[in-house]
């Protein structure tokens, strides 16, 4: 009963851990950049939907909403005023840039929020406890909802890529920026609203960890951005697939890790998993092989 | 690509530069001109400046994107503080200048070995993945430091690993990292570091091995099949690197009273990385100057108390869209063109545009 339950609280953790990589791995696709600033629109997330139900008296439900709206201004705003202009310099540039972003958001929450980790309030998932073989495994209702969040907006996203003109327009602009502008795709318009729906994940993201963990500080966002980064790259940076089973294996692993090894070293060993998958498989577990031309 | 001269005259620029800088601040320190907060900071810049450098030779040089230099750091200066503790503790060595100069000659030792090892995986990946793997490196070496406990009694050395209870003198205590550290670190100690790295990094660089480890960053698959080892070289690089960072290390921890493994956190990878990065990657001068002025612009930025790390912020972003973005490079290239022009008295557009990156 232990191992199933560590096990659900991996999958819930991993869950959150997917959500964030899907940003990541969108950006990454398309935009051939590592967004650093990622992690914290995570944060700006968990605070609005704090300051929606703390202060304003918003009702649970309208709070979610309102963090993804303004974290979708907020991506596409990074975007359009920090990342657009960088379209044609080198990776680098773009990298130092983002993490200049991130340095931006962090120290703009310490301004507004202060640097006392605030209590995210647990009126937000309501959902009782689920209690299973006589009792004997207790499931949170918030890892419920997240693995049920994240099960859905996988559904949702595949779907969006594969059916709708934005999300084939997403596709190509990845595949072939070039081609893809010659084709009459609006490539600027494109990047924007793949910003726009992986900073709306990143709220979802945001309240769901706030909920599990509920310590909220400007520095909240940054250790899970990293684990999330390294789940995008574990499943195959890239592929919004990969990002799905990257993210919820290294919950599972992080988890269990600390439960049964130790707990101190938990973080390293999520990292040295990472690097033995990548020796073994160079472009992650999903990833494709990328060949070289001479 | 610099012509020999050109390359002597940088050379000797560099060297200069630094040599001047040492003793205007030797000068300004004996005539006690010197504000505190800048005094607290001169070994500070040297250990970061030896950091950009060293990095720079892995992201400029060898031309691969290393995120995890901070956990050489740390290793580096967690060694060199027992090997310093241990010298004092076990074998009298009264010394400073001698505790210090085998302490970091330790560190730098102990961070090459973890170079050396991590370089062995590193090093077949490309790119992003490299990156990140570095990335982790940097994480596991915080993580395991912060289970290190070490001791010393008697003259012998204690190791132990997640709450052990060792006897004698705790030198490190797990993640409440080194305390009581005797300050050893001297100014001019720093700066025949920077010196050291110097001689060093320029002299690879102008050697057949740096012209290899360059020719792969160019082009490696053309590299190899000129007949240039490309592990061999690349492995050169990272672990210079991660030598000289170690060094930086133990310089650096034996400036502090107190040091814990969360010093060395992914954030100061990065740091150094924005130093490399602002500098200009592949200019190693550049690495000093910006090294030097980034450690020094957070102190003086504390007039902003609070909003000293926003401004940090924005003129970091402000500072790489300037540099990058086509559009406004090119206006600054026209701008330099015209005073250029008015200068020598000829039109402003035939002049040379570009070189401003």
């Amino acid at each position: 009963m232990m191992f199933l339950s560590n096990l659900l609280g991996g999958i819930s953790l991993g869950s959150i851990y997917a959500i964030i990589a899907l940003g990541y791995t969108m950006v990454y696709g398309i935009a051939k950049m590592l967004n650093f600033a990622h992690g914290d629109v995570i944060m700006v997330g968990a605070y609005i939907a704090f300051c929606a139900l703390q202060y304003w008296n918003i009702p649970p439900l309208l709070a979610v909403p309102l963090a993804m709206l303004v974290c979708t201004a907020l991506g596409v705003t990074i975007e359009g005023l920090a990342y657009r202009p960088l379209r044609q310099a080198t990776s680098l540039a773009v990298l130092i840039t983002a993490i200049g972003m991130s340095y931006l958001l962090q120290n703009l929450a310490l301004l507004i929020w202060g640097a006392n980790p605030k209590n995210f309030p647990s009126a937000l998932i309501t959902l009782p406890a689920l209690s299973l073989f006589g009792g004997e495994l207790k499931v949170p209702g918030t890892t419920i909802v997240t693995i049920l969040a994240n099960i859905v907006i996988m559904i949702v996203l595949t779907t969006f890529t594969a059916k709708t003109k934005l999300g084939k327009a997403m596709r190509c602009v990845s595949e072939d920026r070039g081609a893809a502008e010659l084709m009459g795709i609006n490539v600027n318009r494109t990047i924007s609203a793949t910003f726009a729906i992986g900073s709306a994940l990143a709220a979802i993201a945001g309240v769901l960890l706030c909920s599990a963990y509920p310590t909220l500080m400007p520095t909240t966002g940054s250790m899970p951005g990293i684990k999330a980064f390294t789940a995008a790259v574990f499943g195959g940076i890239g592929s919004i697939p990969g990002a799905m089973v990257g993210g919820i294996l290294l919950g599972i692993i992080e988890i269990l890790g600390k439960a049964y090894i130790s707990t101190e070293l938990g973080d390293a060993i999520v990292f040295a998993v990472l690097i033995l998958v990548l020796l073994v498989r160079p472009t992650g577990l999903l990833g494709k092989p990328v060949h070289e031309k001479v | 690509m610099r012509t020999k001269k050109g390359k002597l005259i940088y050379n000797l620029i560099t060297f200069g530069l630094v040599t001047a800088a040492f003793l205007i601040c030797n000068s300004m320190l004996q005539s006690g001109s010197m504000s505190r907060t800048l005094k607290g900071q001169l070994v500070p810049i040297c250990a970061w400046i030896v950091m950009a450098i060293s990095l720079n030779l892995v992201i400029g040089i060898s031309g691969e994107l290393s995120l995890g230099h901070a956990g050489f750091m740390s290793v580096g200066a967690f060694t060199g503080i027992v090997v310093s503790g241990w010298l004092l503790n076990g074998f009298q060595v009264e010394n400073d200048a001698l505790r210090l100069v085998i302490a970091m000659v330790a560190g730098g030792v102990a961070a090459g070995v973890a170079g050396v090892i991590i370089g062995i995986p590193v090093l077949r990946l490309r790119g992003d993945y490299l990156a990140i793997v570095t990335l982790a490196f940097g994480e596991i070496i915080r993580n395991v430091m912060n289970c290190v406990y070490v001791s010393v009694e008697g003259s012998s050395l204690r190791l132990g690993f997640i709450n052990p209870n060792l006897p004698g003198t705790l030198l490190l205590n797990g993640p409440n990292g080194a305390v009581k550290v005797q300050r050893i670190s001297t100014f001019l100690a720093g700066f025949l570091l920077v010196i050291f790295t110097l001689v060093v990094v320029l002299n690879l660089i102008n050697s057949r091995s740096g012209r290899a480890i360059m020719a792969i960053r160019d082009n490696r698959i053309a590299a190899e099949s000129m007949g240039i080892n490309v592990t061999k070289y690349k492995m050169m690089a990272f672990v210079l690197s991660a030598v000289l960072a170690g060094m930086a290390g133990a310089l650096y921890g034996l400036n502090m009273n107190t040091l814990v493994p969360a010093k060395f956190k992914f954030d100061q990878s990065i740091n150094v990385l924005v130093f490399v990065v602002l500098g200009g990657i592949g200019n190693i001068l550049g690495s000093v100057i910006s090294a030097t002025l980034l450690t020094v612009l957070p102190e003086v930025l504390r007039a902003f108390s609070q909003f000293r790390m926003l401004v940090y912020a924005i003129v970091l972003i402000v500072v790489m869209l300037a540099t990058n973005n086509p559009l406004l490079r090119s206006w600054f290239n026209q701008l330099t063109a015209k005073v250029k022009g008015r200068i020598t008295g000829r039109d402003g557009q035939t002049t040379k545009g570009g070189g401003a990156a």
